[in-house]
């Protein structure tokens, strides 16, 4: 590890002759575990603990009531978690339905805030332009506002007779009732084409007891507005990675296919490009992270609604338990969730290690958004 | 897109004063201006419509001008809801949590840094194991352990599971790596103790990383909103997120109430905006740290 090779050396001749004490290096393991002690009580005790808590209040059905660590618990084994999977029920389907939302969010913030956060770095990047230092800042800000207070403005911005109803007025568009509206996007698009209900094909037969037409329905209405509202929040904060490798690109790299008579696109394409490739990377793994974490704003827009279109699996969990009292559900699909996004994490650091090599470690220090 | 990533290139610079120039610059001003009206238009929405009666917020929600002006969104929120109180709470969690973390932070970024102990390298792993962890599976985690130690339901346990992050550990060990060992090393030989050594030596040395540290979780303390939805029920422990929250859930009674709401989510962000506009580049450190440092 980097750190043996800088003290050591420096430790070996600075060490006096006299030892006193058992030497200056002596009482260094106590002080050592002496620092971290805070730092390991209150992780472990509210991090690490709750965990394995969880794990066994998810085999339980614990309702709530008194602990669920005494023998009047009904164990259950893996119940809740076959009920989420197996069993054809309402545990299922609403799972399944929150997966599936969760999935076109994913869909569509991953790769728009990833090109939009491309594109206002460019932007921001460009060295004939005055006044970027202030448009930079504008479209980080939303990043570090509270997400409930920014839900708040959104929830007015997509109300019935809101903002974004009166703008797409002035161009002729009757908006939608936005958080009313649960019809899929992909279901609407199909309806412009006449096909308005299911086709026989499509009206069964789904894996998971969901009928094909319903995996197929596209985000709802209102989930596209909680889409909207999070990749505004977050495009600034990945905006700002690629702000950071744009100013690493050797400038030669770029004279040299400007003298290879490269048009502007092709300067872009071939060169620029390839070498933001560990950020793109970088950038789709931490919002596929991040956006498989969505709560704050479903809590504060739409709970779930309408007809469990915005339903995401961290909302469901918490829902299900706080307030169906069905603790130990609430934790199986907590789990489920926790692997989703363990293997995108481990998945992201194997990538940036064959990547990174000697620069390994610093990419794992940023901090995914939530809700991204 | 393409006409934006001009680079400052000395042979692309005598095409700077061409027409073609000229057009591409006014091209990325007109991107740069409808940006930044998407990303600010919706705060200058926000105070304008706190400053209108309801009726005028409903009739005319893009105007940022109140017609006619009135403060009554504001004497409601402090005369109508438990805004104040929710105020407090906040600022008393904010103070503490960010006063813990910059000082166990770095007291556990320290010994990670410098010290040499058993069991370092396996302490360090799980720290960056801990970092992997998503916050919002720990909802019913962090509700049961409250719950069994009888935190539940109190300032406590508001603030106790927060008082520590790892990410803000790991933020602190990579500062004081960059740190020359000389200047410790000459504390020690002088006699000075561990602590004393990192507290009067290396602490001082360390402003900008604390700063950086104090920003992030001043920021993600007052922010935050899924611990305190698991942490507490009772309305007087309420935060500013999870009292706003409240408002929004419909505890007003009748009417949407919007320049009230939009009023209250105003204020909520103010001490984050104005932390920002003073300490931006603190902001851009803690969100980006390391990328420019390639």
């Amino acid at each position: 590890m980097a750190t043996d090779t800088l003290t050591t050396p420096g430790t070996a001749s600075a060490r006096p002759p006299r030892r006193h004490r058992g030497g200056i290096r002596g009482n260094e393991n106590v002080a050592g575990w002496l620092f971290v002690a805070p730092v390991i009580v209150i992780l472990g005790l509210f991090l690490l603990l709750p965990i394995l808590m969880a794990l066994w209040v998810s085999l339980t059905g614990w309702n709530g009531q008194g602990s669920p660590f005494t023998g009047d618990v009904p164990f259950v084994g893996g119940d809740n978690y076959s009920r989420l999977f197996a069993e054809d029920g309402l545990a299922r389907r609403d799972f399944m339905t929150a997966i599936r939302n969760n999935v076109y969010y994913v869909g569509i913030v991953v790769p728009v805030q990833t090109a939009l956060a491309l594109g206002l770095a460019l932007v921001v990047n460009n060295r004939l332009l005055r006044g970027k230092g202030f448009f930079r800042s504008a479209f980080y800000f939303p990043s570090v506002t509270s997400s409930v207070a920014i839900s708040v403005v959104f929830l007015f911005l997509f109300a019935n007779s809101g903002a974004v109803n009166r703008l797409l007025g002035l161009l002729g568009i009757t908006g939608p009732e936005w958080f009313a509206d649960g019809r899929g996007v992909l279901h609407l698009l199909l309806g412009a084409f006449g096909v308005d209900s299911a086709p026989a094909a499509l009206a069964s037969g789904g894996p998971f007891g969901l009928s094909w037409w319903e995996w197929l329905s596209g985000p709802s209405v209102a989930m596209t507005s909680i889409i909207c509202l999070v990749i505004w929040t977050t495009s600034g904060t990945f905006m700002l990675m690629y702000l950071a490798a744009l100013q690493n690109v050797p400038v030669a790299l770029d004279e040299a296919s400007t003298l290879d008579g490269a048009s502007r696109w092709q300067r872009f394409r071939y060169v620029t490009l390839p070498l933001l490739k560990p950020t793109t990377f970088l950038v789709v793994t931490l919002g596929l992270i991040g956006s498989w974490q969505v709560f704050d704003q479903v809590y504060v827009m739409s709970q779930g609604n309408p007809a469990k279109t915005t339903l995401t699996p961290a909302y469901l969990s918490y829902r299900t338990a706080f307030r169906d009292f069905d603790y130990g559900s609430g934790a199986a699909i907590s789990f489920v969730l926790f692997l989703i996004i363990i293997l995108l994490t481990l998945f992201q650091r194997r990538l940036m290690a064959d990547r990174d090599g000697p620069r390994r470690g610093r990419w794992w220090r940023r901090r995914v958004p939530e809700g991204s | 897109m393409a006409v934006l990533t001009d680079r400052p290139a000395p042979v692309a610079r005598r095409a700077d004063r061409g027409p073609r120039a000229r057009v591409n610059r006014l091209l990325g001003y007109a991107v740069l201006v409808f940006f930044g009206l998407v990303y600010l238009y919706p705060f200058v929405i926000q105070l304008g419509n706190s400053l209108k009666t309801e009726p005028d917020a409903a009739a005319n929600p893009l105007s940022p001008w109140p017609d006619p002006l009135t403060l009554a969104g504001f004497e409601r929120i402090f005369a109508g809801t438990n805004f104040p109180l929710w105020l407090g709470n906040s600022l008393l969690v904010t103070v503490l949590v960010t006063l813990g973390r910059v000082f166990f932070d770095s007291l556990a970024g320290y010994a990670l840094a410098r010290l040499r102990f058993r069991g370092r390298a396996g302490l360090f792993a799980a720290v960056i194991a801990v970092m992997a962890v998503p916050g919002v599976v720990l909802l019913i985690p962090k509700f049961l352990v409250l719950n069994q130690l009888g935190l539940y339901d109190s300032y406590a346990g508001l603030v106790v599971p927060l008082l520590a992050d790892a990410a803000g550990v790991f933020i602190m060990k990579q500062f004081f790596e960059s740190v020359p060992v000389s200047v410790e090393e000459a504390a020690r030989i002088d006699g000075a103790g561990v602590f004393r050594t990192f507290w009067s030596v290396v602490l001082p040395m360390a402003r900008p990383a604390l700063i950086t540290l104090t920003i992030l979780s001043f920021q993600g303390s007052w922010n935050e909103f899924p611990h305190s939805l698991v942490s507490v029920q009772d309305p007087d422990l309420f935060t500013l997120p999870r009292g706003l929250a409240d408002l929004v859930s419909g505890s007003l009674g009748s009417g949407t109430q919007y320049p009230l709401k939009l009023g209250a989510a105003l204020l909520a962000t103010i001490p984050v905006a104005v932390l920002f506009v003073i300490f931006q580049r603190y902001f851009v450190r803690g969100a980006n740290d390391g990328a420019d440092k390639g």
